[in-house]
């Protein structure tokens, strides 16, 4: 094994005269690696790239050759947008940051070497079409974990297209079938045909509701459109405890001299829509055509569906980590879900007992200096949402997100702290991004169309509710605002440009906030 | 387009036990003029939200 293809002169070099890649040795100064070139991983690589001096490596190991514009797979999946208009290809954007691309899923991680190597290495598996399947060992002097998830379609007998009677808008090719999926039920509904349309979550324990929910309302807006509606019956099923809970223990708003639940924001919505729903629910097994749930007060049912997309659990991608001696460690460095653990609280405690401080801020491994975690991959604490069980103890609580604009701020802090690091100014992590003292600002599309297109704009300060900080909402209402119409619309789209731009690192594209 | 009241089924727990956008407000949302100005509203909230995590 060692080290073969590379877009970068200094790497290629030292591959030719067999050159340790370590600070000590003196030729590169440093060598970090991202694992993942998701909205995090790309974050943190591209900022590195730009603050690091040209004497250091940046490399991005991901498996994917394209980078996808996630929030925008909703559109994909209804046929408003081609898979082209949200993918760009990952490997001109790096070669022109010079930055490193190894297209390769990452299987393992050796913090301290092994028996013939003592820098610290990952192990590769490539997936790109010339070298598929060969496996390699990358030196880094520092890590950082953005693999986000794995899509747990598993988790749920009959969940997920591949194996499954679900479609899935997570990934942009998921996106294309859900949307192929769609116009069947469509052209059926033009014969005249009743359909029944099932949207929301596949498991007590998923998240990312939102997209869930940008996605029922879409499909919505569309029949509307092609003059269906009236034909379909479209119901909603998640394991959220209320309607617009999201995974963020739902948000509050202050609007016209009232402080609105987003509980009752949602509720208005899907009954101005006609949407129906199910919430507190466990899919627990899905069949052709029905899915078999269990509902927090323990009672079970069954619904039937013509089309149904349901998101999957996530977990980790399955990460291993060894020891110099090769002695297994992945449950020092990971928590049992796959997550890397950071510097978070994760002493289990009752809801009444969590803090806003539980929540990471450096997102440094408590293990290993030199290893980080961002977006979906660093381990939470706990829950955003307060967590329910069943009678027969079933989890029925929505997972908390770490998608979008926290993914983003999270990568640039750790890229800022590891560059700060390298280049001698700390020896720890210079910069924080808690999501205990991060907003969010979101637009949830709820239909596409440059006069008719609408969407809900919700922004929300801190993530996590500060319950101590800010008694009974655990949320500042100077930040916290929502609002539904066109110009959301408009600023989603505006949004999908912007972030496109800047991810194909254009003109100014630094100046572009997460 | 159906007026909304035409949702509500009386003693639903759904639809009878929610706030719902009136006429009004629905012609608001989609009124160009109005959303031009909510453009720039919610620029400036959502602008307010990032400075602060950033």
């Amino acid at each position: 094994m060692g080290f073969k293809s590379s877009l970068s002169y200094n790497y290629d070099l030292a591959v030719i005269l067999n050159f340790n890649f370590s600070n000590s040795k003196g030729f590169i100064m440093a060598r970090l690696v991202v694992l993942g070139g998701g909205v995090s991983g790309h974050t943190a690589a591209t900022f590195a790239r730009e603050w690091l001096g040209k004497e250091h490596d940046v490399i991005v190991i991901t498996p994917n050759s394209q980078w996808n514009w996630i929030p925008s797979n909703i559109w994909v999946g209804v046929g408003d947008m081609r898979k082209e208009d949200v993918v760009f290809d990952l490997a001109p954007v790096y070669s022109k940051a010079e930055i490193v691309y190894e297209q390769a899923r990452a299987l393992s991680i050796h913090p301290d070497g092994d028996e013939n190597n003592p820098n610290p290495f990952v192990t590769v598996e490539y997936t790109n079409e010339e070298r598929n399947g060969e496996k390699a060992e990358i030196e880094y002097d520092y890590l950082i974990n953005a693999t986000g998830p794995k899509l747990n379609f598993n988790a749920t007998e009959g969940l997920g297209p591949d194996e499954g009677y679900t479609v899935s808008v997570c990934t942009e090719d998921h996106a294309v079938h859900a949307s192929k999926e769609l116009e069947k039920i469509i052209k059926k509904l033009k014969n005249g045909e009743k359909q029944k349309i099932l949207v929301g979550t596949g498991h007590g324990t998923c998240t990312c509701q939102g997209a869930a929910f940008e996605y029922i309302l879409n499909i919505e807006s569309v029949l509307r459109r092609r003059g269906v509606r009236e034909n379909a019956q479209i119901k909603w099923i998640s394991n959220e405890r209320f309607l617009g809970d999201f995974g963020v223990a739902g948000a509050h708003i202050k609007s016209r001299g009232y402080i609105i639940p987003s509980k009752i924001m949602t509720e208005s919505l899907f009954v101005e829509r006609g949407v129906d729903w199910i919430v507190g629910a466990h899919v627990n097994k899905i069949e052709a055509g029905s899915v078999h749930y269990e509902l927090l007060d323990g009672t079970t049912g069954e619904e039937e569906f013509d089309f149904s997309m349901l998101l999957p659990p996530f977990c980790g991608v399955g990460l291993k980590a060894y020891s110099r001696t090769g002695e297994d460690i992945t449950s020092r460095l990971f928590a049992p879900n796959g997550f890397l653990k950071v510097d978070a609280n994760y002493t289990q405690k009752p809801f009444e007992e969590w803090d806003a401080d539980d929540w990471p801020k450096t997102y440094q491994s408590p293990e290993y200096g030199n290893i980080f975690a961002v977006g979906i991959a660093f381990a939470p604490p706990h829950a955003i949402s307060k967590p329910a069980l069943s009678p027969s103890k079933t989890p029925i609580s929505p997972a908390p997100p770490r998608t979008g604009m926290p993914s983003g701020i999270i990568g640039k802090a750790v890229a800022h702290s590891i560059c700060d690091m390298i280049n001698g100014k700390s020896d720890k992590p210079t910069h924080e991004a808690s999501m205990a003292h991060m907003g969010s600002a979101c637009i949830a599309s709820t239909g596409s169309g440059f006069f008719s297109g609408t969407a809900m704009a919700l922004t929300v300060y801190p993530i996590v509710p500060d319950y101590k900080r800010y008694p009974g909402t655990g949320r500042d209402l100077e930040y916290s605002f929502g609002e539904i119409g066109l110009a959301a619309h408009w600023v989603k789209h505006i949004l999908h440009h912007l972030f496109l731009y800047k991810a194909k690192l254009k003109f100014g594209w630094t100046k572009i906030p997460e | 387009m159906k007026k909304i009241e035409q949702t509500i089924k009386p003693y639903d727990d759904k639809t009878f036990n929610t706030m719902l956008a009136g006429s009004y407000v629905q012609y608001m949302r989609s009124c160009l003029i109005w959303q031009f100005v909510r453009l720039i509203v919610i620029n400036i909230k959502m602008l307010k939200v990032v400075v602060k995590s950033h």
